[in-house]
């Protein structure tokens, strides 16, 4: 009775197994990396497309970009805007390299977010003839090392990572990195650094000395070392709240992106630290799943005029690589938020974060193995 | 009988547990400043924001179509699921299949069914939030309702079956009645589950039809704003509302107990 | 084939007539949804675990081991072996602080029990996030808990951001899950049998290990699975409340599927979860056949 059991449901099993089998092969097919990114023969795009038969969806941080956007869009061009959210870019590049049908025309990644989706194929080239705006951009802009010319991806805003610190509650104010990894006596337990793998190895590797994108074993085993023995006298790993535990007095001193730091209170200062750091960019992308590319396009010309990408720069804080959109940002807000000072070529000392490819996974271990250290 | 008073000790805490933190949210919510560190004074200033914020508000429409779907779907698979494995079935791989769901962690899910709607091409939306928490849903209804068959007694469907009924009436006139409570409690559960699941919603869900966890999610980036706090507490007011109301009209107290 | 009588019917095998028609009904659409939504889903990544990562994400549909062979790292063990140590301890205490919630709450007038039972699963109805936040204030050094405490004069302590606080959320988020199905089985009860083993003079604490506790052991396994598996596999809490000083099993999977991208290796660390998990299922089950 029992094998008879057995038997009968033999069948079923082998069509689930190859049913399984299917499936995962015309996966394959649709994530297949090896697809080459950029020379994929792009439909080309019409100037003169009637936008107004098109809409956007967009996938952004919260309050990245001004509220009243979809409206001055429809008023503007004629298309309907609808404005999704991520939290960080790691959930969208999930979403976005499994392949699935996710109804987005344009995405905020970070560069090397945006040049691994370029490998993967999953992006539309940008055609600079629908974007005239793209003359706005500082000449810096286009230099960018993981995207070199914008062939793939537009700058939305840009800046660094550096301390963020409380003068009141320092005795000294920080100049190094080492501060962060060997804190004076008064910041013990009260300092936090990114979780984010490679902004977390960031500050040992610039105090050793070695690149932010370094592909070597041996460097990295000793930027763990590093981060190890700061480990006991660290509050927290943080990349999202940082700012809140320092105006709160929970932290002394912080790990911390630029814009991030709230410089507008008053005993809170920013510094990059004396041994250099890193230059990060967040950027627009089309996809090439878009069947709205031409208002993709249109969509993103109108974020680089100088009064919508001001907006950025004045209301959260963050430094645009658009000359125009700066010369309008208001000087005293400049002068009371000391990162929003920055010029092109201050913020080009920094190294650009750039995709390591195979090599990336190294970061990611790291990052494991001093978050597994008891 | 007879009750140690010390069993109400951990009764007690329980609730203490529980409620601690919902207090501070609610209290928080009222608060006219923004730091969640120190009460400046009372406002609703928070309800007001919260009440023009449209993202919010389709979130929490889709939140209670894709609980409610999924609930409804979750409680008539999952009970026969129980009823089948607990009657029908002696097979322990059935028996793991059916636990499977509910031992499996989310994220785990939530991964597989990303890339299985990718493979067959399957556009996102509310049904594949909604079909991705029917199978977790599922597996705890049937677990709860599993609970209660084990003890219950079989010599009436053994009788109602020896009487000539087959099985579909003995289920439809014998155990489902004995069931009820069990699946009342599995529906809670399901629904409960559902409308706070974050991971798997997050990647199954179409980018521009979120559900409220996923909303939240993206509006926590700087930690906990008094809107959300204000949010918190009307849900929970709401859901304390409804659930007297129901109460009232369908004698939940019976089938619950 | 011969009637089963009504007394001894449980295992016996009941007859065909009743059988074929019932089983397809009762597990047919169950199973296939199952199998459609479930099955094959996981052995999408199942197939995953013997390819390699692409140079920038993605799967390249090369066969190799060299999953398996990460897997062995100290690193990854080491991180599964505190989880499973983090995950028994928070399912212990919610067992400890469940079990006698759930005994009180079957205890109660009708009318209470609802009241009591749901209070229990009303905390879900807020946000898992906006709870977890709310912990934080509660406990963090300028926080509620600790300015109160400094008005007695004690403190400031470091509550945030260690093991400690790892347990307490896992307990805080799942213990309604521990709850709500020893309840089930609570209810159940007869009350007749712990009078007449009062009757018999057997003490209170007697009466509950030998009479109530195991036939509520069915609701004790469902409640600890519930409670254990989550907190198991949680990624949220340990990179909150517990500040991203330790990390577990939940960690290390999301790690690979969103941080490194590599879903081979992402899958291989979920499916090796899993296998612990159905590890301890069978011991569970192997368990309780003996006892």
């Amino acid at each position: 009775m029992s094998r008879s059991r057995y038997t009968r449901r033999l069948p079923a099993a082998a069509l689930a197994a190859g049913l399984a089998l299917a499936v995962s092969a015309c996966g394959g097919e649709a994530a297949d990396p090896a697809a080459p990114a950029a020379s994929a023969s792009s439909a080309q795009l019409n100037p003169n497309a009637d936008l107004s038969k098109q809409s956007v969806t967009i996938s952004v941080w919260d309050g990245y970009t001004p509220k009243e956007l979809p409206q001055e869009i429809k008023e503007k061009l004629k298309v309907d805007l609808k404005v999704t959210l991520h939290a960080t870019n790691e959930e969208i590049m999930a979403k976005l390299t499994a392949g699935a049908d996710t109804g987005l025309d344009v995405a905020f990644v970070s560069g090397q977010y945006a040049q691994a989706l370029n490998e993967a194929g999953l992006l539309e080239p940008i055609h600079p003839e629908l974007i005239p705006n793209l003359a706005n951009l500082y000449p810096e802009a286009k230099e960018l090392s993981y995207d070199k010319g914008n062939t793939f991806s537009v700058p939305y805003t840009w800046g660094t990572t550096g301390i963020c610190y409380r003068t009141d509650l320092v005795k000294t104010p920080p100049t190094s990195w080492n501060d962060i990894l060997n804190p004076p006596a008064e910041a013990k337990k009260k300092v936090t650094m990114m979780t984010t793998e490679r902004w977390l190895a960031l500050p040992a590797l610039k105090v050793l000395g070695y690149s932010v994108n370094t592909r070597s074993d041996e460097e990295l085993a000793k930027a763990k070392e590093k981060l190890l023995e700061a480990k006991p006298n660290l509050l927290a790993y943080d990349d999202t709240t940082f700012g809140a535990r320092l105006t709160k007095g929970e932290a002394a001193m912080v790990v911390a992106w630029d814009g991030w730091c709230p410089t507008s209170e008053e005993n809170v200062k920013f510094v990059i630290p004396k041994e250099g750091s890193d230059l990060w960019v967040d950027t627009m992308v089309v996809l090439k799943s878009s069947k709205n590319k031409e208002a993709a396009h249109a969509f993103i010309n109108h974020i680089l005029d100088p009064k919508v990408h001001g907006w950025a720069a004045s209301n959260i804080l963050y430094k645009v690589p658009n000359k125009a959109a700066m010369d309008i940002v208001d000087a005293d807000l400049k002068a009371k938020n000391t990162p929003l000072q920055m010029t092109p070529a201050d913020l080009l000392q920094g190294e650009s974060i750039i995709d390591l490819g195979e090599d990336s996974v190294k970061f990611t271990k790291l990052a494991t193995e001093v978050a597994a250290q008891q | 009988m007879r009750r140690s008073r010390l069993l109400y000790v951990p009764f007690y805490a329980t609730y203490l547990f529980l409620y601690a933190p919902i207090a501070v949210l609610v209290v928080m919510s009222f608060n006219s400043g923004d730091s969640p560190y120190s009460f400046e004074g009372l406002s609703l200033k928070w309800y007001g924001e919260l009440a023009g914020n449209a993202g919010i508000r389709d979130g929490l429409v889709n939140t209670l179509v894709v609980a409610a779907g999924s609930t409804v779907l979750s409680t008539v698979l999952g009970t026969l699921l129980a009823v089948g494995l607990a009657r029908h079935s002696r097979s322990k791989v059935l028996d793991a299949i059916g636990v499977l769901p509910a031992v499996l962690p989310d994220l785990v899910l939530a991964i597989g069914l990303l890339v299985f709607y990718a493979s067959v091409k399957m556009t996102l939306g509310l049904h594949s939030v909604l079909l991705a928490h029917t199978v977790f849903g599922m597996a705890f209804v049937a677990a709860v309702v599993r609970t209660r068959l084990t003890h219950c007694d079989t010599s009436l469907e053994e009788a109602s079956r020896d009487l000539g009924a087959n099985a579909v009436t003995t289920f439809f006139r014998i155990t489902l009645p004995q069931l009820a409570p069990g699946i009342t409690a599995g529906a809670l559960l399901a629904f409960t589950l559902s409308v706070d699941e974050f991971v798997i919603a997050f990647f199954t869900a179409a980018p521009t039809e979120p559900t409220l966890p996923i909303v939240i999610y993206s509006m926590v980036r700087f930690g906990v704003t008094p809107e959300i706090n204000a949010l918190a507490t009307l849900l929970l007011a709401v859901s304390f509302t409804v659930v007297i109301v129901a109460q009232r009209m369908t004698r939940l107290t019976e089938s619950l107990s | 084939m011969t009637r089963s009588t009504v007394s001894g019917a449980t295992a016996a095998p009941r007859s065909r007539r009743s059988r074929a028609p019932g089983r397809l009904a009762f597990l047919g659409p169950g199973l296939a949804y199952l199998i459609v939504l479930l099955l094959v889903p996981l052995a999408l990544l199942l197939s995953y675990t013997v390819f390699r990562r692409g140079r920038f994400g993605g799967v390249v549909y090369e066969v190799t081991g060299e999953n398996f062979t990460r897997l062995l790292d100290p690193l990854y063990l080491g991180v599964i072996a505190s989880s499973l140590k983090l995950a028994t301890i928070a399912t212990v205490i919610a067992l400890l602080v469940g079990y006698p919630t759930a005994y009180l709450i079957a205890q109660l007038p009708r009318k209470w029990k609802t009241v009591a039972l749901v209070a229990i699963v009303l905390p879900f109805w807020t946000n898992f996030l906006v709870r977890i936040y709310a912990w934080i204030v509660l406990l963090s050094g300028p926080g509620l808990v600790n300015s109160t405490l400094e008005g007695l004069g004690l403190g400031p302590f470091e509550f945030l951001y260690n093991q400690g606080t790892i347990v307490t959320g896992l307990v805080y988020s799942y213990l309604p899950l521990m709850v709500l199905p020893l309840y089930a089985a609570i209810e159940r009860l007869d009350p007749q049998l712990r009078e007449a083993s009062a009757n018999l003079g057997a003490r209170p604490a007697r009466t509950f290990v030998s009479v109530t506790l195991p036939l509520t052991l069915p609701g004790v396994v469902t409640g600890c699975l519930f409670v254990f598996v989550p907190s198991f596999g949680n990624f949220i809490i340990p990179e909150l409340l517990g500040g991203g000083r330790s990390i577990m099993v939940g960690n290390l999977v999301r790690d690979q599927f969103l941080k490194a991208r590599d879903w081979p290796f992402g899958s291989t660390l979920a499916l090796a979860l899993l296998a612990v998990l159905v590890v301890l299922l069978l011991l569970q089950a192997w368990s309780a056949r003996r006892a």
